[in-house]
């Protein structure tokens, strides 16, 4: 086990920019989710880690020692791929026992620890088969043992879920992090799924365009976004902009949209008339049915759930969404008024999306 | 959520990105060095040749006077210019090619899609049929003059039969026919190539679009030339072209059957090249034909790519 | 097939017209062939009265004995066999370095290389027969095996790369990544995991240069002038111009020649078609 430090890393195909300056410090046992929209550094940033791409400048360490140099074999590390990338001529016990096999451990103790876990992950009937006989599930369990056997001071994942439906996925996300709660070896996760980053991660990096935007506890991101880029990224349905100007008195603030109306806002230190965006996550909307006050919108499409009920209603030129556990009895085109709750409301500089 | 759209937080693009480090002498090299054997024989077995063929074409290289080896200049290129049977040559070139492309790739795409739809032993009548693509091409080309001979071989006096022939007779044998028996011959030989490239154009035709087509009212035909034929032209135009270049270069089955004869009426260049290389030992000659026929390839070339390009801009 | 709304007697005719297609080729295809057999098995004193029916009404092994025993066929096939493995089982292996390094590795000069060899297929073979005549007769490679090897070799190795390469491109990468991670260098994860996986395509690459090699004629016909070093294909056609009339013996002899090459074809068959249709796919 060990912790992961990247420091200054850059690096570039040509003229294309990919990771531009980041640097992370993952500890010890941590499980850190690296999340961002496709093409946003993550993949390369974690094949980096595992020695399978060069970088341009910076280093990167792994417990102590500078990998930079090192080849993938000496990092003492596991990666689970998005394909598996299963070898396809080899047994499931082969795949999974291929790294001590190339490590030239004993026999017997290569048996034993593929059976280890075999068992933990459920694949005992499965050993003697090959991976063209297995269902997609199962091929990622395998893919999970053949990670586990080793037993590296780092795992790597790539997407692993994605290429799983719906309902295996959210089965295996549970899975892979009691798994890891129970080795507790640091773990970095590359997805593009903001929920599985939620889920899963102790800590979430999200990215774009090969820059970091933010570093945090998952609840952290969610409810403190550094910018607009991770307000919008973080939560699904996303959250709400809305343009509008600063205002305030001595003891009040609030922003004034386009078309008068006033919304109340934290207090900031945005200055007065500066333009700002006026950010409000969808459950922190509430619905008057009678438009009687807040912000005034006309329903455009409900979605019931079951559960709750997603209100998306037209302001201007924008569709804004609300969340509500109520079940409403609303039609399209019908006059409602949205009023946030100031407490959950951020404010972005409009110019640079920093959070005020 | 509101129409804005979302920027990124990064540096500027006028960032100072860092120089990237030198990557490692081993990993520049490593690609070549397992390139590297492909690459020598390609250059001393293909390009030193080539390079040295060319240069023949301005010598005097004949194999069995010890004196030749001298600088003639043009000589040669005149010399082919006056050269009777270089220019039968050339006009048997276009015959052979032009009769041999078009009957191999009309039936073969007739084969490619009589075999693109499943039906019962399916494998073992594609092996059938792409067996004569196995045959040793001097095989081919003996079996096939044997099968013209009216001594052992039936096609005479089937043809007699038929009324096309007064009487049996060898066709490699009659100038004014003769290109006719290595014609059919490179057919035989040729369509399996044909069939195999256009079933697999053939296939990559999406079905949905043939659904799609039906589902709009097209019939079969009109399905065949509004949806697959647009959708393969392209691998058809390349294949045609490779294939043109391909067999005008192609003496094997005409020195088999015919050795260029009788009277020089089934010689294309490719066999007069050769002719003059190994009974006349000329090669001084020889290379000159070759350059001329290089050159001509390459207009060929050049004319049916640029056609191919002004056709792709309209459509 | 989009079959809904076609009358029965519609299928029928479209099935009927589709058999008989599909027969006549067969028939085109085999027939040649069969006569080539025909001939062979035809005893001498029948050949002219019975040169054109469909069986003679007696067959003969003599022409096989004659071919096997009699004359120098024997040693023209071994050559053939020597110089066509040599050249396949070379070109296999040059081809898939070659092949690995197009599919793997992004470098500078490989878009010229490629294109260069791609322009290699475009020259006219013939070209070269006086050339590389002049190159290798001081060399001591004229009216020798190891020079007709050489030249099959260097003719077949620009496609036999792009073929090996179409091979590796199926190769996922990631393979190769996670062998890295288990623990193997570049090479041990060629050698365990990539390698395996290619095989078929060497099987391919190996048959289909085989094929090639035994077939060539002219440039054995140029560097081979003696009879122990001919080719079956040289031999055969020195024998047709010397005995011409012994139709029986060498057909005999060309049924010998149609052996390996057919065995051979039948095994790469599969990823002939394979291997062109990636080519044209991405051509």
């Amino acid at each position: 086990m060990a912790e992961v430090t990247v420091r200054d890393v850059y690096k570039a195909y040509g003229a294309v920019r990919v990771l531009r300056g980041v640097s992370i410090d993952m500890h010890d046992g941590e499980f850190v989710v690296l999340v961002g929209p496709s093409g946003c550094g993550k993949s390369t940033l974690l094949r980096m880690i595992a020695g399978l791409e060069e970088i341009n400048s910076g280093d990167i360490l792994i417990g102590d020692r500078v990998v930079n140099d090192v080849a993938p074999k000496d990092r003492d590390i596991a990666m689970v791929f998005q394909s598996y990338a299963l070898y396809p001529h080899m047994t499931v016990a082969s795949n999974m026992g291929f790294s001590l096999e190339i490590r030239r451990k004993a026999t017997d103790l290569i048996t034993a620890a593929v059976g280890r876990a075999a068992g933990t992950l459920g694949l005992g009937d499965l050993l003697a088969r090959f991976p063209r006989e297995l269902s997609g599930g199962q091929r990622q369990r395998v893919a999970m043992g053949r990670a586990i056997v080793r037993q590296p001071q780092v795992f790597l994942f790539d997407e692993p879920l994605s290429n799983l439906d719906a309902k295996l996925r959210v089965q295996m996300r549970t899975e892979i992090k009691a798994l890891h709660q129970d080795m507790g070896t640091t773990a970095i996760y590359v997805t593009h799924d903001q929920v599985e980053a939620m889920t899963m991660a102790d800590r979430i990096v999200v990215m774009n365009e090969g820059v970091i935007q933010q570093i945090g506890h998952p609840l952290e991101v969610y409810d403190r976004p550094a910018n607009q880029f991770v307000a919008s990224f973080i939560g699904s349905p996303g959250m709400n902009f809305l343009e509008g100007t600063a205002r305030q008195t001595a003891d009040t603030s609030w922003v004034e949209m386009v078309d008068g109306t006033k919304l109340p806002a934290p207090r900031t230190d945005a200055e007065e008339g500066q333009t700002v965006i006026y950010g409000v996550r969808p459950e922190a909307l509430t619905i008057d049915e009678e438009a009687r006050s807040g912000l005034i919108a006309r329903v455009d499409v409900t979605e019931p759930t079951g559960l709750s009920t997603l209100v998306f209603s037209r302001v201007a030129d924008s569709i804004t969404c609300a969340f509500t556990m109520d079940r409403l009895d609303l039609t399209r085109g019908q006059p409602i008024g949205l009023v946030p709750d100031v407490a959950r409301v951020h404010l972005f500089d409009q110019a640079s999306g920093v959070r005020l | 959520m509101a129409g804005s759209t979302i920027t990124s937080y990064g540096p500027a693009a006028s960032e100072v990105f860092p120089e990237p480090r030198r990557r490692a002498w081993r990993a520049l090299i490593e690609p070549y060095l397992y390139l590297s054997p492909a690459l020598i024989l390609i250059g001393l077995v293909m390009f030193v040749p080539l390079l040295l063929g060319l240069s023949f074409a301005y010598r005097n290289i004949h194999l069995l006077n010890p004196f030749s080896g001298g600088f003639v200049g043009l000589d040669h290129f005149s010399a082919i210019m006056g050269d009777k049977r270089f220019w039968r040559a050339l006009i048997n070139t276009g015959w052979w090619t032009g009769a041999s492309l078009v009957l191999q790739f009309s039936l073969g795409l007739g084969l490619a899609m009589l075999l693109n739809r499943p039906f019962r032993g399916k494998r073992f009548v594609q092996a059938i049929i792409f067996l004569p693509w196995a045959v040793p091409i001097f095989l081919s080309g003996l079996t096939w003059a044997w099968l013209f001979n009216p001594v052992i071989g039936p096609l005479p006096h089937w043809l007699a039969a038929l009324g096309v022939m007064s009487e049996p007779y060898n066709i490699l044998s009659n100038p004014s026919v003769a290109m006719w028996g290595p014609i059919i011959a490179n057919v035989w030989f040729g369509i399996p190539f044909f069939a195999i490239t256009m079933l697999a154009a053939l296939q990559s035709v999406p079905y949905e679009l043939h659904e799609a087509a039906a589902i709009d009212g097209a019939s079969a035909w009109q399905r065949f030339v509004k949806v697959t034929l647009p959708f393969i032209a392209p691998v058809i135009a390349i294949t045609v072209l490779l294939r043109t270049i391909w067999i005008s270069n192609f003496a094997d089955l005409i020195i088999v059957m015919t050795g260029g004869g009788p009277a020089d009426s089934t010689q294309i260049v490719a066999s007069y090249i050769f002719t003059t290389a190994y009974r006349r030992l000329d090669f001084g000659y020889a290379s000159a034909i070759s350059t001329a026929l290089l050159v001509l390839l390459m207009l060929y070339s050049l004319i049916v790519l640029q056609l191919r390009r002004r056709l792709a801009g309209k459509v | 097939m989009i079959t809904v709304g076609q009358s029965k007697a519609r299928r029928l005719a479209l099935h009927a017209g589709h058999t008989a297609g599909l027969a006549v080729f067969m028939v085109f295809a085999m027939f040649p062939l069969f006569w080539l057999v025909k001939i062979s098995l035809t005893p001498n004193n029948l050949l002219y009265s019975e040169g054109i029916t469909l069986w003679p009404s007696s067959i003969t092994w003599d022409n096989y004995q004659f071919a096997l025993l009699g004359s120098r066929f024997p040693r023209f096939f071994l050559n053939s066999v020597v110089v066509s493995l040599s050249s396949a089982a070379i070109v296999t292996l040059v081809a898939a370095a070659g092949g690995y390094a197009f599919s793997r590795f992004r470098f500078a000069g490989k878009v010229p290389i490629m294109f260069v060899m791609l322009l290699t297929q475009m020259v006219p073979l013939v070209m070269l027969i006086a050339p590389i005549f002049k190159i290798m007769s001081p060399l001591g490679l004229t009216n020798s095996l190891t020079g007709l090897i050489i030249v099959y070799t260097a003719f077949n190795v620009p496609f036999a790369t792009f073929l090996m390469q179409s091979f590796f491109d199926g190769i996922p990468r990631e393979l190769e990544d996670a062998a890295m991670i288990d623990g193997c260098t570049r090479l041990t994860a060629l050698r365990r995991v990539i390698f395996p996986l290619t095989l078929p395509g060497m099987g391919a690459t190996l048959g289909f240069v085989f094929t090639a090699a035994w077939s060539e004629l002219l440039f054995a016909l140029m560097l081979i002038n003696s009879d122990d070093k001919m080719t079956f294909p040289v031999g055969m056609l020195t024998f047709v111009t010397k005995f011409s009339v012994d139709f029986g013996q060498m057909m005999a002899a060309g049924v010998l020649a149609l052996i390996p090459a057919c065995i051979f074809f039948a095994f790469i068959q599969r990823y002939l078609i394979q291997g062109l249709t990636a080519g044209a796919v991405k051509g």
